[in-house]
């Protein structure tokens, strides 16, 4: 009876190949979306594990310097004689590649982690300089050093003996000193022994992977997106399948298969197929991980300084949540179908035009879900605060928008119907109003991925225009020139000062403040500056205040990260504590930034020296002559503010593409939607059209009407997407982006963009009409005639 | 074979409450044929569920080869069924995605109780050899019809209930196909229960009972 019966049902299949694919392409693209961004995610935090296994960054209190980066070797000596168990660390970065030295005796980590091949010593002697990098790191450092190749080691560092490292990066001193678990009972105290050092607790180290949460939350919802819109792809077909099936289901329970043997069997057969949707899933979120992953590496690298493997591995925590999802999610569609079989009467009508038909009911019960969704979507916008709560208001906007969709398309396609007065039309809208439930899904999916493209445009499209305003405040001066000496930076100071030229020296070192790691920069005050920046916020006499060393100036991010904001006091140096006159936009950069007088950064760090000029100029390749032939600065040391201005909108470009692609993945899913809503509906139509072609209208122009009618309800899903879009915009803006990033922006609009969006859609859903309509064009008369047949 | 005591059923709730069998009793007995007539809405077709176990009574016995259908769990009801009775539907219920061959075979191998010869035999006989590769959508009405008879007897039942067996057929074709139904009933001793509205379907039966108001007049 089982396997008879197994046939029986999975015979449906073979002869509608393209419900079959419906299902199918639908799983596997839900599927492939969801684990291509968790197979991307885990990667990247696969790549943070490694770093801190290898750094043991977050793991130990640490000693580092009060100012600049460099602990003397003396220091530790002492240390180690005071009795404070301490391990030296070297932290320098050559080739692009962060090389940390460590002492393999003393390090709590060993060498982080590495395991010297057999015959191969942690220990390095003489003027040996052997390091252990992955594969990639070792490309980068190339004839640098001798690389054992280590994968396990972290992207982007290689890790030696401190002793290899000095050598390498001709530095006789350490970065910080690693405090080990266990110490002595009693010690002198670090003030009394190591005043220039202070003690950082391991938690007030920055932890990367918390920083990038927020990202990978992002793709994650982006993700979760993609899989709604495959999963009404699924959900969509499974009902149409139950629908066709109900004849046979009745036929086979009348025929004697007890309900619950027979439910079993579709349980089985559903998941089984949609077992085989989930592995082909899985293999394409792979490929197009693979595909992603260096972009994403770069927007992580661009945007947060960590450093992510561009190289995929299949990893079970990704390829098995995607299977377990798709099963899950098939499950779900599948319960309510379930249901309804197992509650149908075994008598009940078999016709499957009467689930396309009654819409009435589900779209009352959608209309109180969506206002529901839409209320609490209100609500959300006052109280919400936090990541979470901002991506819960997202949900109940993106579902509760979806959710309306139909019902509002239902009144104005009846609004609209009341207004036709020739036969044709007045049947076309009411046809068209009749298709509704069979292609809500499908709409609702179109509508969801069009409001995704508009709302996440909308922020990228501000966050450019914003970012573009900020690159000409930030890169006012039109030459930039990169001081490597002390000499250097003095003898360009003179000819400048000489020649009366406006020049902005800059001075910089890191630092600590308010528990997190901060860029410290020393600026010459001037007309440019106070002309070029403008503030987010801002007390009056900013930059007079600033010039006489009274106050400073935070960017956002230290801001939003340490709660502070104007008139707060911040400590720049352990006796130095001045208010914050201002807060400026900075986008694009993870650090925090404190900007103070060239005076009092010259006061607190006598042995610095302005490292970059910014330099005011009209004829920039006159003066990049004269600085290299009178101060003899390389020419290479001198870049134009154009190019820079080109490089960092490269980065910012590079730093979208990965939302860009899942933009247009989400669209294309969307249009697939719709054309295999319309391809399974093809054949419960003939009946519907049949009799307007038997009143005279051809196939042709019917054919043409199903491809308007297509299109008018995607224009309708636009028209509906375009608000749902800007809301999602303003919450990505005005919620996420803080949260996420530590900088708000403003929110333009960009008319034109929605237009070329939406023209996007229609093209789409032109595409995915084109075959439905092309076919019924084709329809042969006998097939059309045969409605007519009382034999049937 | 079939016992069917004092059997009550209505639809609706209420005042919309409508009584279709108002106490009808039966009984037939094993290789007899008998014909249900009546007009539309007289609770032909229901009696006919309810004599197959697809609907139950509100009130009455149906008893089948001694056995109590109402006392029976929907599991235990279908597979009674499956093994032991077979029903030709008026709108022929084939499934449309498989062939006419599997069609046929289809409640026979839900029993496990295929006997291919016995199938060739009703094939041959029904005039079906050369369709059996086809699916139902490629079959004439009278075809379909022959099929769903096919697929009723190659299950070999003790019982065999048909509702309006040759209703879309033409005159000749189903006068043919009551023919090849009666003889092939009479071979494997079934019992016969027909639905019909045709006098002249009736008259080839054993015995004919009339429902008028859900009764038997």
């Amino acid at each position: 009876m089982i396997r008879t019966c197994l046939v029986a049902l999975l015979s449906h299949w073979r002869r509608n190949p393209i419900q079959l694919f419906a299902y199918l392409a639908g799983l596997a693209i839900a599927t492939g979306l969801w684990s291509g961004v968790q197979a991307i995610n885990s990667e990247a935090r696969a790549s943070y594990d490694a770093a801190a296994a290898t750094l043991g960054e977050g793991q130990f209190d640490r000693l580092i310097p009060r100012q600049g980066d460099a602990i003397a070797q003396e220091t530790f000596v002492v240390l180690r004689r005071a009795g404070w168990l301490v391990s030296p660390v070297l932290d320098v970065t050559l080739n692009d590649v962060r090389v940390i030295g460590v002492d393999p005796v003393t390090s709590p980590t060993g060498l982080g982690g590495v395991t010297p091949p057999e015959g191969t010593s942690l220990f390095t002697t003489g003027p040996d300089t052997r390091l252990f990098a992955n594969r990639n790191s070792a490309r980068a450092l190339g004839d640098l050093a001798q690389v054992i190749i280590d994968d396990t080691v972290a992207p982007g560092i290689a890790i030696g003996d401190i002793g290899a490292v000095q050598r390498l990066s001709g530095r006789n001193d350490l970065s910080t000193l690693v405090l080990l678990p266990e110490q002595p009972l009693v010690q002198p105290d670090l003030a009394s022994i190591a005043p220039d050092l202070r003690l950082q607790p391991s938690q007030q180290v920055a932890d990367v992977a918390q920083l990038t949460d927020s990202f990978h939350l992002n793709l994650t919802a982006f993700g979760l997106l993609s899989f709604a819109v495959g999963l009404f792809i699924v959900h969509s077909t499974i009902g149409l399948a139950f629908e066709q099936r109900r004849g046979m289901i009745r036929t086979i329970r009348s025929l004697g298969v007890p309900l619950r043997v027979l439910v079993g069997l579709i349980v089985v057969e559903m998941l089984a197929l949609a077992a085989i949707g989930a592995v082909i899933g899985i293999l394409l979120g792979y490929l197009m991980a693979a595909l992603l992953l260096p972009d994403v590496a770069a927007t992580l690298r661009g945007l947060y300084g960590a450093q992510v493997s561009g190289t995929l591995t299949l990893r079970p925590e990704w390829w098995l949540s995607g299977f377990l999802l798709a099963m899950l999610g098939t499950a779900f569609a599948l319960a309510g179908r379930i249901w309804q079989v197992a509650s149908m009467p075994l008598l009940a009508s078999a016709r499957p035009r009467a689930w396309v038909m009654s819409g009435a009911a589900r779209f009352s019960a959608q209309a109180i879900v969506a206002c529901v969704l839409l209320s609490a979507a209100a609500v959300l916008v006052i109280v919400a605060e936090g990541l979470i709560l901002a991506f819960a208001l997202l949900g109940c906007l993106l579902i509760g928008g979806a959710l309306a969709l139909p019902v509002i398309a239902a009144r104005a396609l009846a609004w609209i119907e009341r207004g036709a007065t020739r036969p044709i039309w007045q049947w076309f809208w009411a046809d068209t109003r009749q298709q509704l439930p069979g292609l809500s899904l499908a709409l609702m999916a179109l509508l969801l991925a069009v409001a995704a493209n508009v709302g996440v445009s909308t922020m990228v499209s501000s966050f450019r225009l914003t970012f573009v305003g900020f690159l000409d405040q930030r890169l006012a001066p039109e030459l930039f020139v990169q001081a490597e000496t002390p000499q250097e930076s003095a003898a360009l100071d003179a000819f400048l000062t000489r020649e009366g030229i406006e020049a902005l020296p800059l001075r910089s070192t890191p630092t600590q403040i308010e528990g997190q790691s901060v860029r410290l920069f020393g600026v010459r005050v001037g007309s440019t500056y106070r002309v070029s920046w403008v503030f987010l916020a801002e007390r009056p006499q900013v930059w007079d205040d600033v010039a006489d060393g009274a106050a400073v100036i935070v960017n956002e991010q230290l801001a939003r990260r340490g709660n502070l904001w104007v008139g707060d006091m911040v400590e720049v140096a352990p006796t130095v504590t001045l208010p914050i006159a201002a807060v400026v936009g900075d986008y694009g950069n993870p650090q925090g930034q404190v900007v103070m007088s060239e005076a009092l950064f010259e006061t607190l760090h006598p042995d610095s020296y302005p490292g970059q000029y910014g330099i005011r100029t009209d004829d920039v390749t006159a003066l990049r002559q004269r600085i290299a032939d009178e101060v003899g600065i390389a020419k290479n040391a001198m870049i134009h503010q154009a190019a820079i201005k080109a490089a960092s909108l490269e980065v910012f470009e590079r730093t979208f593409t990965v939302t860009a692609a899942l933009n247009v993945l989400t669209l294309g899913v969307a249009g697939f939607a719709i054309l295999m809503s319309l391809l399974t509906l093809a054949d419960l139509r003939v009946p519907q059209l049949a009799p307007v072609w038997a009143m005279g209208v051809t196939r042709r122009r019917l054919g043409g009407l199903e491809l308007l009618r297509a299109l008018g309800l995607a224009g309708l899903v636009f028209v509906f997407a375009i608000p749902l879009g800007l809301a999602l915009a303003w919450v990505l803006l005005t919620l996420v982006n803080v949260e996420a990033f530590g900088w708000q922006l403003p929110m333009f609009l960009f008319p034109l963009e929605y237009l070329r969006l939406g023209a996007y859609a229609l093209g789409a859903v032109t595409l995915a009409a084109a075959w439905p309509a092309l076919r019924l064009i084709r329809t042969p008369p006998a097939a059309l005639l045969k409605v007519f047949a009382n034999e049937r | 074979m079939l016992e069917i005591g004092s059997v009550k059923k209505s639809y609706g709730d209420g005042a919309a409450r409508v009584p279709v069998l108002r106490g009808v009793s039966l009984e037939l007995g094993a290789g007899q044929t008998l014909a249900l007539t009546g007009e539309s809405g007289s609770g032909k077709s229901t009696l006919l569920h309810i004599a197959a176990g697809l609907e139950a009574p509100d009130s009455g016995a149906v008893r089948v080869l001694g056995q109590d259908l109402t006392a029976m769990d929907d599991s235990a009801r279908a597979t009674f069924r499956r093994t032991e009775i077979a029903l030709v539907f008026q709108q022929f219920n084939l499934i449309p995605s498989l062939s006419v061959a599997a069609n046929i075979s289809f409640q026979a191998a839900l029993s496990g109780r295929v006997d291919q010869p016995y199938i060739d035999r009703l094939v041959q006989a029904l005039g079906l050899a050369d369709h059996m590769k086809k699916y139902p959508e490629a079959l004439s009405g009278g075809q379909q019809q022959r099929v769903a008879i096919a697929r009723a007897l190659a299950a070999k039942p003790k019982l065999m209930l048909a509702d309006e067996p040759t209703g879309n057929l033409d005159e000749q074709t189903a006068d043919a196909v009551l023919d090849q139904m009666l003889e092939l009933v009479s071979l494997s001793d079934a019992s016969l229960l027909v639905v019909t509205h045709s006098p002249k379907i009736a008259a080839r039966m054993g015995r004919t009972l009339h429902l008028a108001g859900g009764q038997v007049v």
